[in-house]
């Protein structure tokens, strides 16, 4: 194929992507104006029926709670994955943390960095604990939640203290962690099953205040554990990347 | 781009229909611009940074068109996460070519 065919092959593709793409925006409804009964409808019901203020959270964890299992899945798949292309292959070693290139110049982690992570770390722990574990108050829940749990430990790599960062989450237990989180949330939707409910069913009590923290059931727990299972798998997923950037691949003697 | 007139509920912090618009527009704009410049941006490490602002970008987006739950997934994942992998990555890259 020559340069000027691909060029060719390439402007028609580009126009019928194009063309579609008008097509499908042209029939797309106005913003703000949305034409489904569904968001109406869980907008009427939602807090009555499950006492969860934060509804999105309710439709995530309840009224479309198998989808999220499915989509909580991924995520824990995704770690496994890298966990497992990244694993010691035979002749790779682990390089001893210390610098081996003593006379290159390498800047320290400047103090503001430092400071400014370290500070951060104990809020932003706070503040993804909170998000995890009320869900079913306000706009939050345990994908946010876990992400940003995740990223109080990053901080403290941040401030260049790389093997605290190790030392406060070994593969070993977020690997567990991970575990328990993705598993408790299908114990949670087989628990309901072996009670002779459907996959999932909201089957603790609901509260009687809506949006009070111990309400809506199990959209509070399941929107616990995916925070718990959310975090693990960043976690392991970045320690995993930092493994990496230390090991020695050898070539094989 | 204002809501309909039958959800509307006036709080103390209800802004009118055209300053909304206004932000809503201003954003786009913006993530627009920021998008560009993370495509123009040809040193990958540089890169990376353009593209944790365009996260803070999309997150702002997503908070002035109602839906602060995707915001702080955005955030999180687009502006801390994405960008924390993508120097790793690239750290790990730099030293093989060494």
């Amino acid at each position: 194929m020559t340069p000027r065919q691909r060029l060719w092959a390439f402007l028609a593709g580009m126009a019928g992507l194009a063309a579609f793409y008008l097509w499908g925006l042209a029939g797309l409804p106005g913003l703000g104006n949305y034409p489904g009964p569904y968001g109406f409808i869980i907008n009427q019901i939602a807090v009555r029926q499950t006492n969860a203020t934060g509804v999105v959270s309710a439709v995530n964890f309840e009224y479309r709670g198998f989808d999220t299992v499915g989509e909580e899945f991924i995520l824990f798949v995704a770690a496994t994955g890298v966990a497992t292309v990244l694993r010691h292959l035979r002749g790779e070693r682990d390089r001893p943390p210390r610098d081996e290139a003593a006379d290159r110049r390498v800047p320290d982690t400047s103090e503001a960095v430092r400071m400014t992570a370290l500070i951060l770390t104990g809020p932003i722990l706070l503040m993804g604990w909170y998000l995890a574990s009320h869900a079913q108050t306000s706009p939050s829940g345990g994908f946010q939640g876990g992400v940003v749990l995740a990223t109080g430990f990053i901080l403290v790599y941040l401030a260049g203290l790389f093997l605290a960062f190790e030392r406060i989450s070994p593969v070993d237990i977020t690997d567990a962690v991970e575990a328990v989180g993705a598993g408790g949330f299908a114990a949670i939707g087989i628990s309901a099953v072996v009670m002779g409910l459907a996959f999932l069913t909201n089957f603790l009590p609901l509260g009687i205040t809506p949006g009070a923290v111990s309400s809506s059931g199990t959209i509070a727990l399941i929107s616990f554990f995916v925070g718990v299972e959310v975090a693990a798998a960043f976690i392991l997923i970045v320690s995993e990347l930092l493994d990496q950037t230390l090991l020695i691949r050898q070539e094989s003697r | 781009m204002s809501s309909p007139a039958h959800l509307a509920v006036v709080t103390p912090y209800t802004v009118t229909p055209a300053l909304m618009d206004a932000l809503q527009v201003t954003i786009l704009v913006l993530v627009a611009a920021g998008a560009t410049m993370v495509v123009l941006t040809r040193v990958p490490a540089r890169q990376v940074i353009a593209l944790s602002v365009y996260g803070l970008l999309l997150a702002v987006l997503f908070l002035a068109f109602q839906a602060p739950d995707v915001a702080l997934s955005e955030l999180t994942v687009g502006a801390v996460a994405l960008p924390i992998l993508l120097l790793l990555a690239l750290a790990k890259v730099r030293r093989r070519e060494k």
